[in-house]
């Protein structure tokens, strides 16, 4: 078995951080950054979701295969959304029926 | 290797070479299962950022009548419990029997107190009259905007209920694995039910770790 037990301290020091960081996003969510709001806020959850895979959900210590089948499955969320869009971000510039 | 005469174990079922072998595809099915939930949630998150960027004002508004400070306490809650069941996991890699049990109900609780905070914010829509129906009615919009807030609010009602589903159902989890870690089923060679449902566990705070921003915080510097 290729076992890794982390130290407590090591997770408690995560847990710290995801603190940390939900406490700064409230926050900066009440200062006005116009449309860099989304984007801050967003980095921000993007930040807490690496830690929490990487140290809680032990990815760093997971097999190839099962890092490839998770960066898979990101792949196809961003097809997902990022196609969907080019569909609803454009319909204003030409003028579609439909719309 | 496996041979003939091998007696089955929980750790070593007659199906695989070896313990590592039988831990790694258990690991990767989790992982495969929860990528099919990331679709599922993926479609609500695609359908908030398409009508959220049509109802950019209205959205705005009404997003910023959420109570903020109950959101980031419960986004608290959550990863105090993903705490605790990390740290139930570490106790049953070293197999200890009372660590794992402890952390569990622990997690147990603190999901119960995200789901108890969770009712409160829904009960309080229903005072407001906020929920979608025919009472809906938000102070402060022209009728012909009520309909664009009536859909913030069906997709906070969607996206939440379908969250909270995934921590009823983490709850019922943990009530089988506090069970049958009583009884001693895991130890430090057979663990896997923990650690793929701490898996789930995570996954599902990590779902809660998007709610959060896209649904309370992203527009509230323009909704005062």
């Amino acid at each position: 078995m290729t076992e890794h037990i982390d130290r407590v301290r090591t997770y408690v020091l995560v847990f710290a951080v995801l603190i940390a960081l939900t406490v700064l996003t409230t926050a900066v969510a009440f200062v006005d950054l116009g449309p860099f709001s989304v984007v801050v806020a967003l980095a921000i959850a993007v930040c807490k979701m690496l830690l929490v895979a990487l140290f809680f959900m032990h990815m760093r210590h997971s097999t190839r295969l099962t890092r490839l089948v998770v960066l898979g499955g990101l792949l196809w969320l961003i097809i997902l959304i990022l196609l969907s869009l080019t569909d609803f971000a454009t319909r204003t510039w030409v003028g579609v029926p439909g719309r | 290797m496996a041979s003939e005469g091998r007696a089955e174990t929980l750790a070593l079922r007659e199906q695989f070479d070896t313990e590592e072998q039988q831990k790694d595809a258990s690991t990767l099915g989790m992982w495969i299962f929860l990528i099919t939930e990331i679709m599922f949630f993926g479609g609500l998150f695609l359908v908030y950022i398409v009508y959220r960027s049509a109802n950019a004002g209205v959205f705005a508004v009404a997003s910023s009548s959420l109570k903020v400070y109950v959101g980031a306490a419960n986004t608290v809650v959550l990863l105090c419990s993903s705490l605790t069941m990390v740290l139930a996991v570490r106790g049953a890699q070293l197999g200890e029997r009372k660590t794992i049990v402890l952390f569990l109900i622990l997690t147990l609780i603190l999901g119960g107190v995200f789901l108890g905070v969770k009712a409160y914010e829904w009960n309080e829509k229903f005072q407001e009259h906020h929920v979608p129906g025919a009472a809906f009615h938000f102070e402060g919009l022209p009728p012909e905007l009520q309909g664009r807030a009536q859909l913030f609010f069906s997709l906070y009602f969607a996206m939440t209920g379908l969250h909270a589903m995934h921590m009823v159902i983490g709850v019922g989890i943990l009530s089988v694995l506090i069970w049958q870690a009583r009884k001693g089923t895991y130890s430090a060679a057979y663990m896997t039910p923990v650690d793929v449902s701490g898996l789930y566990w995570h996954f599902v705070d990590i779902i809660w770790i998007f709610l959060f921003p896209l649904l309370y915080l992203i527009d509230r510097h323009l909704g005062k």
